[in-house]
């Protein structure tokens, strides 16, 4: 442990923490021991089960009903009563003490900004009933500070924003929104939870940006919790990891990615994908699952040219009755080679699950043509009745992305994995159960696993058996949806390969939809990058990432914050603009300006990118020069 | 707003049309009609129908005329306040209803006002003590009061009454009153009878409604809102009121839809049992013999209470909760 200062805001002493389960105490922190220097950033990690936002919600003095700390100290010495420390532990969780140190000496922010919000109180009012809880002032006064706080955390026009609701805002000022409330009593120490798990990742570096600079304004320390490595090496000063409730290893942020020396961390920064890795070099998961990975005859492509998929000016509108309507795909068009990983990368909203949605069918195309490319003749996708519709299904399966509420509670595994082929009527159920059992070794998990239901599995066994079921009818092309953003990243890793050895065996096809471009990075030979409906770019990996022609691509790839000391985000660049897929951010070349319309321009190697109509190759090569040279 | 209610009010239209068609469609269904009845149950007495008098209101009342024509003037003597003629009863609807229909209010009302009151504080506590003994407890008191059905609770209350106290229990007044004009009397003879209907009628209702407030509450007490309330400070009983018991009234708003009609058919049976002066009883008897003008224009008169209580909960529920208000007619 390192050596305790006067300065330590926040000083955790051989914690543990235990969870009372029908009588007997289940013990989730064994021990673990901090410091949070104040002014300063204190990375907390680990992974989901690890007992890191136990911790937080001990500090916070809100642990559920039925957890307790058994033993150890949590001390909060706050620099402006100089000196003076309280025991956290020791104080009722509920009394008054406790009560000013939460939301007024202590802020906290969470994970998930779609729900942290109450859906039906303004932000403004949420915002000031903290304000005046701790520092009460006169009203109209209250809404000047509030507002100002607004304006702070980066809201463009404060005071119409006080007005309105969390569900009017996007994830990110919904972010913001909790940033304004944890800190408008200027709190000794913000604990933020995950802060960025959910965003996309421009709004990630924004949102990140904003914690430096209000860190720097205020001077608060900070506690971050997170499991993402790229996050704490550009933001924490000294870094605590955390494995199932034991401290591993903690020190400053160099020591802990230069020297890392606990073998669970190195293991936790191998299992990271990032855009370093070489072709064919594979993640190493915590702990390897091996599949039992079945080969079958690939489909013949000889003689068989054309893609597997042709995708040709897809279209879908979204409409409201109260008027207006968003334009949720537009005009995109690509093709899917067989055998190939097609990388689908966008910020949510974007469209493309849209997209995924429906070449499987799922929604209603506008416009456009889905051509399937099958070993037989050619099947126009979207043309299909429902009765040819459920003849052509198993040639199209989906991973989701959810592994909970995407496994039916009330169903057996079997009986998961077997639906696809009841509803096809392929074979009996005595063949139907062989095959189950195929498949469950197919994806690493035990066939005497089959009777269970899918609450006694975690997360990344859950997904597993959605593979399992999508690969039930040997389809050819298997369309991902986020498949692993809900998982840890060692699960993560576990999953990513099983996909690969998967895709290699069977010979299978996917579409990968996600917004993380290291996971895309890692899965996919080709990448096409949609902003606000539209494909803006789409090339070869290598390519794409050595040269990105978009400039939305280019911020997309800045934004990354990468698990390296010597390659920090550079958070002016990456922010400069505003919102990244703004169109009105990008340089006239590629915004559609005074009714010239778009095209996708060839840049050769198969990269073209959206751009206006008058351009050639040749100016956005010369516009991509001159941002280089920058 | 002013649209979506505008929307709402018009939507209701269509949907009165054709609840009142289906209603007179299932009137007109038995083979027979109240003047056959009539006829049959006199000459089973071994008397002699007035037959011209039978004439005179089956040409009053249209039953020579087509059936369309005659649905058409149900229902707009209806939207202008004439109800139709009760044959049983020889009177006018309107007049047949009358008293009972103030009663019936008076009873539903206290009814409703108790079930609240007693409801949301047991649900309450029942919430935030979940799986304690209290909890246990109240539960337990709600199912029986959910599992017992009205009328044989009123049977209870009345052997009971009677075999303890020698109380007559049954009645909303004192026999004296019936057919009074208001008085002083009369209404501290009414108040004095209410309570014990009122009790059990709210039985059943306070128990489910306390397992609905809990159950809703602890779904919004999971919420992160709700941390996030107490992680700025917020004392635990201010942050539970101001956020997951806010959220948890949608249901309850949701819920006064149903209640109006409840106002006015009030718990037939156990009104039958109690022979309480409420309209109940008059409907039942109503459906029994046909007399279909009286239990078609009762039928159609719920209806609308229907209609336009779930009109006041949405429009309520539009003020409380913003999403609805701002969201509404979003699709998917």
């Amino acid at each position: 442990m390192a050596p305790t200062t006067p300065s330590d805001v926040l000083r955790i002493e051989d914690l543990r923490i235990s969870f009372e389960m029908h009588g007997h105490l289940n013990e989730v922190v064994k021990g673990v021991s901090l410091r949070v220097p104040a002014g300063r950033t204190v990375a907390l990690v680990g992974e989901s089960g690890s007992g890191k936002t136990v911790i937080s919600q001990a500090i916070m003095g809100l642990l559920p009903r039925n957890g307790v700390i058994t033993q150890g100290r949590i001390l909060f010495s706050d620099p402006i009563k100089d000196g003076k420390t309280l025991d956290i532990a020791q104080l009722p969780a509920d009394g008054t003490k406790m009560r000013k140190l939460r939301g007024g000496r202590i802020g906290m922010i969470f994970q998930e900004p779609m729900s942290s919000l109450s859906p039906v109180h303004t932000v403004g009012s949420q915002i000031e009933e903290a304000l005046q809880l701790h520092r009460p002032h006169p009203r109209k006064e209250a809404r000047a500070v509030t507002e100002k706080m607004l304006g702070l955390v980066g809201f463009r026009d404060p005071s119409r924003s006080y007005d309105r609701y969390s569900f009017e805002l996007s994830g990110g000022l919904r972010q913001r929104a909790m940033l304004a409330m944890a800190l408008i009593c200027h709190p000794a120490l913000l604990i933020a939870d995950e802060p960025t798990t959910a965003l996309d990742v421009t709004i990630q570096a924004q949102v990140l940006k904003l914690m430096k600079e209000l860190q720097r304004d205020i001077g608060m320390a900070i506690l971050l919790i997170t499991h993402d490595l790229g996050v704490v090496a550009n933001m924490a000063d000294e870094v605590v990891v955390v494995y199932r409730g034991e401290l591993m290893e903690a020190g400053t942020v160099d020591d802990i990615f230069r020297r890392p020396s606990h073998p669970y961390l190195k293991a936790l920064l191998k299992a990271s994908p990032d855009f370093d890795m070489k072709e064919g070099e594979r993640l190493v998961a915590l702990r390897e699952v091996a599949p039992v990975v079945p080969t079958r005859k690939k489909p013949s492509y000889e003689g068989n040219s054309a893609p597997l998929l042709s995708v040709r000016h897809l279209r879908k509108t979204y409409g409201s009755k109260s008027g207006g309507s968003v334009l949720a795909v537009d005009d995109v068009s690509f093709d899917i080679g067989r055998g190939e990983c097609l990388g689908l990368v966008g910020e949510s909203g974007s469209g493309k699950t849209t997209v995924g949605n429906m070449i499987m069918r799922a929604r209603k195309a506008d416009a456009g043509e889905i051509v399937f490319h099958g070993e037989k003749a050619p099947v126009d996708v979207l043309g299909l009745d429902s009765h040819t519709l459920k003849a052509f299904r198993p040639h199209m399966q989906m991973i989701f992305q959810d592994p909970v509420s995407s496994l039916s509670p009330r169903m057996t595994v079997l009986d998961i994995i077997r639906e696809p082929m009841i509803i096809q009527g392929k074979g009996d159920a005595a063949t139907q159960k062989q095959r189950a059992v195929e498949l469950m070794h197919a994806v690493g998990l035990d066939p005497r696993f089959l009777n269970r239901y899918p609450h006694s599995f975690s997360g990344g066994q859950r997904q597993r058996i959605g593979i399992a079921r999508a690969l039930a009818l040997d389809p050819d092309l298997i369309i991902c949806d986020e498949p692993v953003s809900a998982l840890d990243v060692s699960v993560q890793a576990q999953i990513l390969n099983l996909l690969k050895d998967l895709q290699a065996s069977l010979g299978l096809t996917y579409l990968f939809v996600s917004h993380n471009l290291a996971v895309v990075h890692y899965m996919a030979e080709r990448i096409a990058v949609m902003a606000r409906g539209r494909i803006v770019e789409i090339g070869p990996r290598q390519e794409l990432f050595r040269n990105p022609a978009h400039p939305y691509t280019r911020c997309l790839l800045k934004a990354v914050p990468l698990p390296d000391l010597d390659r920090r985000l550079d958070f002016d660049v990456a922010m400069a603009g505003g919102t990244a897929s703004d169109p009105a951010s990008w340089p006239a070349e590629f915004r559609d300006v005074e009714g010239g319309s778009l095209r996708m321009i060839d840049l050769g190697n198969g990269h073209s990118v959206l751009a206006a109509e008058r351009c050639t190759a040749h100016d956005i090569a010369v516009h991509r020069g001159h941002h280089a040279a920058q | 707003m002013l649209r979506y209610i505008a929307r709402r009010i018009l939507i209701m239209i269509p949907t009165l049309l054709i609840t009142s068609a289906l209603i007179f469609t299932v009137m007109q269904l038995p083979p027979s009609d109240y003047f056959e009845t009539y006829v049959a149950e006199m000459a089973a007495q071994g008397e002699k129908a007035d037959m011209s008098r039978v004439e005179f209101l089956k040409k009053e009342y249209g039953f020579d005329k087509p059936l369309i024509e005659r649905y058409f003037l149900w229902v707009t003597g209806f939207v202008q306040g004439d109800f139709g003629y009760s044959f049983e009863y020889e009177m006018p609807v309107s007049d047949v209803v009358g008293e009972r229909l103030a009663l019936t209010v008076l009873v539903s009302f206290c009814t409703i006002l108790m079930t609240w009151v007693i409801a949301f504080p047991i649900g309450i506590y029942s919430a935030t003590h979940q799986y304690s003994w209290g909890d246990y407890g109240l539960t337990f008191i709600g199912l029986i009061g959910i599992a017992v059905p009205h009328f044989l609770l009123a049977l209870i209350f009345m052997y009971f009454a009677n075999v303890w106290f020698g109380l007559s229990i049954g009645g909303l007044m004192d026999p004296v009153y019936f057919n009074q004009p208001m008085s002083w009397a009369k209404a501290q003879s009414i108040l004095a009878h209410l309570w014990i209907p009122v009790l059990i009628i709210g039985a059943g209702g306070t128990g489910s409604m306390v397992r609905a407030i809990r159950a809703n509450l602890l779904d919004e007490l999971q919420k992160q809102y709700y941390i996030t309330a107490k992680a700025k400070g917020l004392p635990p009983g201010k942050a539970l009121v101001k956020y997951p018991l806010r959220m948890s009234l949608n249901f309850f708003v949701s819920h006064i839809g149903d209640v109006l009609p409840s106002i006015v058919s009030g718990s037939e049976l156990t009104a039958v049992v109690l022979s309480l002066q409420t309209t109940g009883p008059l409907l039942l008897r109503a459906l029994q013999s046909q007399d279909m003008y009286l239990a078609g224009s009762f039928l159609l008169f719920l209806s609308c209470l229907t209609v336009v209580g779930v009109l006041i909960s949405d429009i309520l529920l539009g003020f409380l909760d913003p999403r609805i208000r701002l969201q509404g007619g979003r699709t998917k």
